[in-house]
């Protein structure tokens, strides 16, 4: 990739491309809480995939970021030392996990907004952002394909299964209103063509997840207005204790390696 | 009788690539053959192990009873002849 590509000191750029790769981050590292406590040796084995998938690919995005932003600031610095308001994952990444049917239904959520995403991605203006789509993409639709399924088994599975997904898509589903709220930022994006409009993708994000939800005997909860500001920096008080867990090495011992 | 609380058993074969047969790597626990494709493609193939898969349910598998191993297997000892070792294999021939 020539120099050229990348746009030093494009602000809205690096917030754009921080946005996507902050998502990736903290939802992988939400999965990977699971690590030793999942239901099953081969959940556990399941979901450690697709935490490091997405954790690959804030790599990309983060070490990006870094070059956009022109002061030397690395993947590791951007991901693992700065501070809470400097986040700018969508506010539904960072929600605990809960119970396992809990961590399912916000997977299926974001799952399904990054699948539209990086489809629209791939033909981005932006030669390095299309690059990692045309990766992601592969690994988002097998994310989803197993995120679905599980809950579609669980939705569709027991009275108690049932109760607790229903439950966990009525906290959850207000979070999703954010992922689409178009800023200044995303409508710059969109209007340079390096990313695919939020309107157009909440819907087909909204067909995808009704057939999903429709297939699990889940009610679709009502849409709520939107409240939440993770995008921007400002979030839930969960995001908090999960990066001091998060940064505690790094923050300890600066810089090391193994 | 089978355990209510536990997933059933299925045998993971993997095929390494195109041309190749696929060979029995491990075991899994699944709910049904669709999880168990996927459990098998995240333990088995996360090293770039495999192109195909096939996973078939433990209790499907007919086995041999290794007591009869004597007159089953004993037999074909002292039969050389059988062994198609009088053939030259061409050098293109890389899997046979």
């Amino acid at each position: 990739m020539s120099a050229a590509a990348v746009s030093a000191g494009d602000e809205q750029l690096l917030r754009y491309v921080l946005r996507l790769g902050d998502l990736s981050l903290v939802l992988g590292q939400r999965l990977g809480e699971w690590v030793g406590h999942s239901p099953a040796l081969e959940e556990d084995l399941g979901l450690a995939n697709i935490a490091l998938d997405l954790i690959g690919q804030a790599r990309f995005f983060l070490g990006y970021a870094g070059e956009i932003e022109g002061r030397g600031r690395g993947e590791d610095e951007i991901a693992f030392l700065r501070e809470h308001s400097e986040y700018c994952n969508p506010t539904l990444a960072e929600q605990p996990n809960g119970d396992f049917g809990q961590t399912i239904v916000r997977q299926v959520l974001i799952d399904a907004f990054q699948l539209e995403l990086y489809e629209g991605l791939i033909s981005s203006a932006d030669e390095r952002l299309a690059a990692v789509a045309a990766k992601a993409v592969k690994e988002t639709r097998y994310h989803l394909r197993y995120s679905s399924g599980w809950l579609v088994r669980l939705g569709d599975g027991t009275a108690e299964s049932h109760t607790r997904v229903q439950a966990a898509l009525q906290r959850l589903w207000p979070y999703t209103t954010e992922l689409f709220a178009a800023d200044a930022v995303d409508e710059a994006m969109t209007e340079r063509g390096v990313a695919p409009s939020l309107a157009a993708l909440e819907k087909s994000w909204s067909s995808r997840i009704g057939a999903v939800l429709a297939e699990a005997t889940l009610e679709r909860p009502a849409d709520r207005p939107y409240s939440w500001y993770g995008k921007q920096g400002q979030h839930s008080e969960h995001l908090g204790y999960m990066l001091t867990e998060m940064q505690y090495l790094q923050r300890t011992y600066p810089g090391a390696r193994w | 009788m089978e355990d209510k609380n536990q997933w059933p058993l299925y045998e993971v074969f993997v095929r390494a690539r195109g041309g190749l047969d696929h060979k029995h790597t491990g075991s899994l626990h699944a709910a049904d053959a669709r999880m168990a494709i996927e459990h098998a493609r995240d333990l088995y193939t996360r090293r770039q192990e495999g192109v195909s898969l096939w996973v078939v349910r433990s209790t499907d598998i007919t086995a041999s009873d290794p007591t009869d191993a004597d007159s089953l297997f004993e037999p074909a000892r002292d039969k050389v002849y059988r062994h198609p070792t009088f053939y030259e294999i061409p050098d293109e021939v890389k899997t046979l």
